[in-house]
């Protein structure tokens, strides 16, 4: 209750220069440290202060409620806890090894916390500025920073909400006095809410929806989880994993409104790119020594994966025979080039699910050249001999797969454009930007749950389909199937001949996706793709991958780009 | 940062002057009106192209793609299907973006309502039920849904229902709102007027079933509804509007109790206030009236006459060529067959056998009395005769008149053969039809055209390639 009354006030003490005031029986100021009592009485506060601007002592328990509807003083980064440790848990009931939670997650969160100074440091960085000099001179026990080593950040799995944050945030009590006087001028039920945004500008790491699944996926990668980035961002956006609307699952005392929906209210679903770029970069800001192995038995090896896509893309498993062949010749397959290394800047942060989805259309474009007449007539070719051999393996007939996949893949992403349309993005807890606001967002989401409460009725659908369990495949072709849909055991009879000993393709010819590369630094993107460029089969077999990954195609052609430079390197011009 | 805009201040100068040197004095003038094109300075991170532009939020995207699949559905007829999408159209009255959020309700109403009215298991306390909610959802639209609502209740024959909701909407008090929606409110009120008329109505009906006993209670009644109705149509029918089915009802409540002078000036009103929007009905209307009560003649003309000039295929010009030509000035003699001409103009005059006799009979009375007024079938027929072969006298519509309406035919042969001559050929084809059906009447005509076909070609002299059709 002291520290509440006491803290707005950061004078430093006329005869000790300590910042450290309390209060007497008559509510009079006095300096803890050396028990000078001053003029400055306690103000009552008014009722309708800005939102509460100072923590005082999480690290005491200490939650006061100034008014029911003010709920907790609490910090940004404590709701992004909250949401990682939903995720995780999510995570974990999906399968993934139970150590990821509380070993691996939680100890990059609290080494992010660490980082970038917001705990388990003397001063947090976002008053670094204003209580540097407090701090130096503090002697008082109470505000100690080292306390946090005693405690220790409780892992997740004390679910307790209250528990784990108040290890975590000790220090958070004594140093609020500066940051009082700028979080007022924003609205934010959180403490820090208002300075938060503006963080950017120090070059801090800075928390974000995306940056939870960074976080996420740098625990996968470092477990080896056999989880891919698409896969993750796919369970995201099936609602496996905790993301749309994440801040429901924070308890009823933490208020979100003013700058906080800025931070937590999801609109627009995590893109590829972005969750992958942020990942290396948070590797890199957390100091993490060199990750766990990718050797050719773990799932996230080309090798491996490439199986996997080709099985999901209904390829002949043949195929693999040359993915492999490819991933050695350009070297893409060494533990060295796969493992991340945070501490090697110049290394390339490999995108393992784009790498082997390229590699299955570089061999493809090998074996059947994707020129829009080769694959033609070789489809012909091997459909006519199909027809004559009944028995025996069946040739792999390129036509015949692209009509299957064809019509399979169409099917498939009118369902999903369906789903897309369909998705409903706001919860049952509104969002609202003020307190003035308050009134009219309730309505407004009670008129809304009331209307489709309404037509729900008409169209039956109140009794939403169960949430289909969520699978690494998308596509399902099994051998049993007897209508012959399934390619995975077609051979590669009429593209390839022997030459010696070994195979080759009797397809002589090739055609690269660009000569040239583009300056990253210039462009922002290595290639440049235009649909219309490029031959039918090309952009079908990478809309295809674009639709299993749900990455946009650009980016697998890029990779593809890549992968050509490396194994044409020794035949392209030098400029 | 300064000394560098500077730098460019002063490079761009220098190019200047360099420029005009160089041109010579002429251009010197014209390039000096022009004031110089200072470039924008670009900000590091945007010396390379980029291909990102502002994106729509996928929450927004989502929604547009949602209203796509209802219209589809809408389109289709297959209101379940469209159900189920609203159900996740709904969340678009939280959007985020303020334009977009003021813009759904409406949208959600549309679509609703279109949905509500066609889907099997709606049912009209659904569409009751919906139309509160609209209500509540927008002060600004308040008396536009009601309205509405009202609307559907009386197509569904829910006369009282509507009227309740037509007084409770009446009473609506919102602030500055309620003055905003002044319009709205007379038109609602209009409306109630109207269901107070439909009352009236049935009072007035039970009162002439009735013998006397009960008539004066009854009457009373009678006489408060008329009194509620008349005040609110009155009101509407200020405003410069069309108003046909308001002033219908008005005019027939004050016919009632016979205070024709008011009905005069509302309608005279009504049809010849140049701040109303023009409207035949309204000339139709005053036309009436005056015929009713007995005017004259050439008030009566007055008012076709303008109605001719707003619309000159109305079903009353017949009425009004009888009146031209029974009036005794050639004047008007003329006027009437421009009328007829005109008239038959238009497709939906096409088969119409009154209108054929008419011209057949006016042309044929200008041939008998000496064809002294040929030049005036002349005239109008220079205009149409290369259009009105095709359009009325090809072979293909002898074929079909003959076989659906024989007098139609016939009349239309006597006008072909006058104008196109004995050779056309749905004169021929007609004539020779009829002469097989041993017809009297056809005989007689043969005989008439064939007599004055010459005078035709005397009188027109310009005819022969449309006598080839």
């Amino acid at each position: 209750m002291e520290e509440e009354d006491t803290r707005d006030y950061s004078e430093p003490c006329v005869q000790c220069s300590v910042v450290n005031w309390g209060l007497t029986d008559e509510g009079r100021f006095y300096c803890k440290s050396c028990h000078n009592v001053i003029e400055r009485t306690k103000e009552v506060l008014t009722s309708d202060v800005v939102p509460n601007t100072k923590i005082q002592s999480i690290s005491r328990g200490f939650r006061k409620r100034k008014k029911i509807d003010k709920g907790w003083e609490w910090y940004v980064c404590e709701g992004f806890q909250y949401i990682l440790k939903k995720q995780a848990e999510a995570l974990q009931t999906l399968g993934v090894c139970p150590q990821m939670k509380d070993e691996i997650l939680c100890n990059f969160w609290r080494r992010y916390l660490q980082k970038s100074k917001q705990a388990y440091c003397t001063t947090p960085a976002s008053y670094t500025s204003k209580t540097l000099s407090i701090y130096d001179v503090s002697t008082d026990v109470d505000s100690e920073p080292e306390r946090i080593s005693i405690h220790g950040l409780s892992s997740f799995s004390e679910s307790d909400g209250d528990l784990q944050t108040e290890s975590s945030f000790g220090h958070v009590s004594s140093i609020g006095k500066a940051s009082a006087r700028e979080t007022t001028s924003i609205c934010s039920g959180s403490v820090d809410g208002g300075s938060y945004l503006l963080k950017r500008k120090q070059g801090n790491l800075r928390m974000s929806m995306p940056m939870t699944l960074s976080f996420c996926y740098i625990a996968l990668l470092w477990l080896r989880e056999p989880v891919t980035l698409s896969d993750l961002l796919r369970f995201v956006i099936d609602g496996h994993i905790p993301y749309l609307n994440a801040f429901q699952y924070f308890p009823e005392e933490m208020k979100l409104y003013g700058v906080d929906l800025k931070i937590f209210r999801v609109e627009s679903w995590p893109v590829y790119e972005d969750v992958h770029n942020k990942m290396s970069e948070l590797a890199a800001f957390l100091d993490l020594p060199c990750f766990p192995a990718i050797t050719d038995s773990c799932f996230l090896h080309p090798n491996i994966l490439c199986i996997k896509y080709l099985m999901e893309a209904n390829l002949p498993d043949e195929l693999h025979n040359w993915t492999c062949r490819v991933v050695k010749k350009i070297n893409v397959g060494e533990t060295d080039f796969l493992t991340l290394d945070p501490v090697n800047k110049s290394a390339r942060k490999v995108k393992y699910d784009v790498l082997a989805a390229a590699t299955i259309i570089v061999v493809l474009k090998l074996l059947f050249l994707l020129d829009d007449q080769y694959e033609w007539l070789n489809a012909n070719f091997a459909g006519k001999r199909n027809q004559k051999n009944k028995e025996g393996c069946l040739w792999f007939d390129f036509k015949k797969w692209y009509k299957i996949i064809k019509k399979s893949v169409d099917m498939e992403q009118k369902k999903l454009d369906e789903e897309r349309a369909r998705c409903l993005w706001k919860c049952e807890k509104p969002l609202f930007y003020s307190a003035k606001e308050k009134s009219v967002v309730l309505k407004k989401r009670q008129m809304v749950v009331n209307l489709q409460r309404q037509f729900g009725a008409l169209s039956g659908s109140m009794q939403v389909a169960e949430k289909q369990s969520p699978s690494s495949f998308q596509l399902n072709w099994t051998e049993e199937n007897t209508d012959g849909n399934c390619f995975h055991g077609h051979i590669l009879e009429g593209v390839l001949q022997e030459k010696g000993n070994s195979l080759t393709t009797m397809n002589t010819k090739y055609w690269l996706c660009t000569v040239k590369l583009c300056n990253e630094k210039i462009c922002g993107q290595l290639t440049h793709y235009k649909e219309s460029d490029f031959p039918q089969s090309y952009q079908f077999v990478l809309n295809l991958f674009s639709f299993l990954l749900r990455v946009p195609a650009s980016l697998i052609h890029e990779e593809v780009c890549l992968i050509e430079h490396k194994l044409f390197k020794t035949k392209l011009p030098r400029k | 940062m300064d000394s560098f805009v500077e730098q460019l201040k002063r490079g761009t100068q220098e190019e200047f002057t360099e420029e005009s040197a160089w041109d010579g004095s002429a251009v010197n003038t014209t390039s000096s009106s022009l004031p110089a094109v200072y470039l924008p300075l670009l900000p590091r991170y945007l010396r390379h192209p980029t291909t990102r532009g502002r994106k729509a939020t996928e929450f927004q995207e989502t929604k547009k793609a949602c209203l796509n699949y209802i219209q589809d559905a809408l389109l289709h007829h297959q209101w379940q299907r469209a159900a189920e999408f609203m159900t996740n159209y709904l969340e678009t009255l939280e959007n985020t973006s303020a334009e977009k959020r003021i813009a759904a309700p409406e949208v959600i109403w549309r679509i609703g309502t279109e949905i509500l009215c066609h889907h099997s298991k709606s049912s009209i306390e659904e569409f009751n039920y919906f139309a509160e909610r609209m209500k509540n959802l927008g002060v600004k639209r308040y008396l536009k849904v009601c309205l509405e609502h009202v609307f559907h209740l009386l197509c569904n024959g829910l006369i009282d229902d509507a009227y309740q909701n037509l007084s409770l909407a009446e009473g609506w008090r919102y602030g500055e709102q309620t003055a905003a929606q002044d319009k709205e409110l007379k038109l609602l009120q209009a409306y109630k007027g109207l269901l107070d008329y439909y009352n009236w109505a049935k009072k007035r009906k039970a009162m002439l079933e009735l013998d006397g006993n009960f008539a004066d209670s009854v009457e009373q009644e009678m006489h408060s509804f008329f009194r509620q109705a008349a005040v609110n149509l009155k009101e509407i029918i200020k405003i410069p509007g069309v108003w046909d089915p308001f002033v219908k009802c008005y005019v027939d409540l004050l016919e009632f109790y016979e205070d024709y002078d008011e009905v005069r000036q509302v309608l005279s009103e009504y049809a010849y206030n140049s701040k109303f929007p023009p409207n035949p009905n309204a000339h139709v209307y005053y036309y009436q009236f005056l015929k009713r009560h007995g005017e004259s003649k050439k008030t009566l003309m007055s008012v076709l006459k303008i109605l001719h000039e707003i619309v000159p295929s109305h079903e009353l010009m017949l009425e009004y060529n009888a009146m031209l030509q029974k009036s005794k000035k050639r004047k008007n003699h003329r006027l009437g067959l421009e009328i007829i001409f005109t008239l038959l103009d238009f497709a939906g005059w096409k088969e119409h056998v009154k209108a054929w006799s008419c011209l057949a009979k006016q042309i044929k009375q200008i041939l008998e009395n000496s064809s002294k007024h040929l030049d005036w079938v002349t005239e109008k027929w220079n205009s149409r005769k290369d259009w009105w072969p095709a359009f009325h006298f090809s072979h293909y519509l002898a074929k079909r008149n003959w076989q659906e309406n024989e007098s139609l035919a016939c009349e239309k042969a006597l006008v072909a053969g006058i104008l196109l001559g004995k050779d056309c050929k749905y004169f021929k084809y007609v004539s020779h039809q009829g002469c097989k059906a041993k017809k009297e009447k056809f005989r007689t005509m043969k005989k008439f055209v064939k007599k004055h076909s010459s005078t035709h070609l005397r009188a027109s002299g310009v005819l022969d390639s449309c006598t080839h059709l």
